[in-house]
């Protein structure tokens, strides 16, 4: 008895496992279909065109190849001297990109950080403040930080300011969202506690909330820091100083070797400020919460 | 004296609070028992306006308080202070801190937004945790102390918000039998040496017996009891429970005297 009953669990199981997987293997076809259908649109669209392609990669090449500097094996020190024949004003000027990021990156931070709890569901005071907050925070980073420093350089004028300002509101955009998410994830109870104590909102975030979020508030804070460098260059093309606009200027009067010069120095910079943020956030995450001895 | 006047509270359908009417004078431990979900927190969190009452009026010594809002509603949280089973610290704070966290009401915010506590306020702050000889773990971090700890530096805390009541929502349910007693010797001490009101909810009934100047038993939101310890009968108990004090017992050494919040004691429901 209990022997048929078994087989006929395994006979209905074997139906489901069969049907579960007739309906996954569709919608993998379905998947595919879709995937190459859309692959096609974009590559007709996007004039993908494999000929143009391979025409173009010579050229590529060649323009590499102009831009490598001459250093001869018989004097490597004085040609690489002569490559980097305006490493002062370059290195100023890269301070100057370095410092327009970490500006904007600490501004966008602290903008994110005052919005961040109106932004958490759970926390916001009220339903008009976390709809303004989620709004604002979405809409300063789905704007591309290019639109606005076009914008600052016609209000303000050219200059490092404007970059700083569009980075800084992009920034408190991308930063905020995550800030919020992490204070979404908050331990309720002490909330609750300083609440029954009789403290008003902003206290019961300072005390009940920040000291919980704050190491990860600073971990994502530091996780962006050097793409805010890389943005601070490219901001510079369009007039924000910097190292990116001596960049443009070289590259519009082709003086080649200059070109490598300079992208190498943005190189090797965001990878250093990369590696010491990415230090800082690992003794950041070891230092996090020892354990409750209870 | 606190007077509570047909108090009701509806989750949806579930009536959590039912109607109750009761009168606590100045100075008294009051217990409440009752299985789980009878409604005894429901109770203290509405008695703390954590929860907004369906129908029905609390008042305080003469004030209707049940329909406070804003700054008034502040101040009569900071009136009534809270215990939690959960002792609802601030982990990565020190214990001093949390324990200053009771005063925020009593102050400035923007001092307090940048911890400016003055030195009266700390010495207060180091002169409670001494009471319950904490003084020397002031600096340590809230989450390196044990939880029969904890809950005194949460005492401490309330005690910092100079409240006229303490509502204790299941204190000890956390905390192996040793610790438990330690703190509830630290709130009958709060209770007899400071004259505070405390409302305690409890889920042994020994301790309530041992602990309580009265007793109230709830069952699905209603009080069925109201007495002194010796008035709690086995028949009356069963009332209560819907179990005898045997079955109870077994109960609760099934489900043995937890000292994780997963493992709590319950009385089964
Ligand atoms: N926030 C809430 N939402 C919905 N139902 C609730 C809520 N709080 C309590 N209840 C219900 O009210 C009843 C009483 O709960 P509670 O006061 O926690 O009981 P006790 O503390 O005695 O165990 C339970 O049925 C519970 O499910
Ligand atoms: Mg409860």
């Amino acid at each position: 008895m209990a022997a048929i009953a078994g087989d006929a669990a395994v006979a209905r199981f074997e139906e489901r496992h069969r049907a579960l997987r007739r309906r996954k293997a569709l919608t993998t076809a379905i998947g595919t279909v879709l995937f190459a259908a859309a692959f096609l649109a974009s590559a007709i669209v996007g004039e993908l065109d494999p000929a143009r392609l391979a025409a173009g990669v010579p050229n590529i090449l060649d323009y590499v190849h102009r831009t490598l500097p001459a250093i001869s094996a018989r004097q490597p020190l004085t040609d690489i001297g002569e490559w980097y024949w305006a490493i002062d004003v370059w290195l100023l000027l890269m301070l100057d990109t370095v410092l327009m990021g970490l500006v904007g990156t600490l501004a966008g931070a602290g903008v994110a950080l005052l919005f961040c709890f109106h932004a958490a569901a759970n926390l916001a005071p009220n339903r008009w403040s976390f709809w303004v907050a989620r709004r604002g925070f979405e809409f300063a980073r789905t704007v591309p930080e290019l639109v606005f420093v076009l914008i600052f350089v016609f209000a303000f004028g050219p200059g490092p300011f404007a970059g700083v300002v569009a980075i800084a509101i992009h920034y408190a955009g991308a930063l905020g969202k995550l800030f919020a998410e992490v204070n979404e994830n908050a331990d309720p109870r002490p909330i609750e506690a300083l609440a029954a104590a009789g403290a008003g909102w902003s206290e019961t975030m300072r005390f009940a909330v920040l000291p919980q979020v704050l190491p990860n508030f600073l971990s994502y804070g530091l996780l962006r820091f050097e793409i805010n460098v890389r943005a601070a260059s490219v901001l510079g093309i369009v007039g924000a100083g910097g190292i990116g606009e001596e960049l443009y200027l070289v590259v519009r009067r082709f003086i080649y070797p200059d070109i490598s010069a300079i992208v190498l120095l943005i190189l090797v910079t965001v990878a250093l400020i990369d590696m010491g943020c990415e230090r800082l956030r690992h003794s950041l995450i070891e230092a996090g919460p020892a354990r409750a001895t209870r | 004296m606190l007077e509570i006047i047909g108090l009701t509270r509806r989750f949806g359908t579930v009536t959590a609070v039912d109607a109750v009417t009761l009168a606590i004078p100045h100075g008294q431990m009051m217990g409440i028992i009752g299985r789980s979900g009878a409604g005894k927190s429901t109770l203290l969190r509405l008695i703390n306006r954590l929860v907004e009452p369906s129908e029905g009026r609390i008042v305080f010594e003469g004030r209707d308080v049940s329909a406070l809002r804003g700054r008034a509603l502040r101040d009569w949280r900071t009136d009534c202070a809270m215990i939690f089973q959960q002792f609802n610290l601030v982990q990565r704070l020190d214990v001093l801190t949390n324990v200053l966290v009771g005063r925020l009401n009593h102050r400035g915010t923007l001092t307090s937004l940048l911890k400016l506590f003055t030195a009266e306020e700390r010495a207060a702050a180091i002169r409670t945790l001494d009471r319950f000889d904490l003084a020397e773990a002031a600096l340590q971090r809230a989450d390196t102390l044990s939880g029969g700890q904890q809950q005194r530096v949460a005492i401490a805390r309330a005690l910092m918000q100079e409240p006229r009541l303490i509502l204790a929502d299941e204190p000890i349910a956390s905390l192996d039998p040793r610790n438990g007693k330690v703190v509830m010797d630290a709130l009958r001490r709060i209770n007899r040496e400071d004259g505070l009101t405390v409302l305690c909810n409890l889920h042994t009934l020994d301790t309530a017996r041992q602990y309580c100047d009265r007793i109230v038993g709830m069952r699905a939101g209603r009080v069925v009891f109201d007495g002194i310890p010796a008035q709690l009968t086995a028949p009356i108990v069963r009332d209560i429970y819907g179990m005898g004090e045997e079955d109870l017992d077994r109960a609760e050494t099934v489900t043995g005297t937890g000292l994780e919040a997963a493992s709590r004691p319950r009385i089964a429901a």
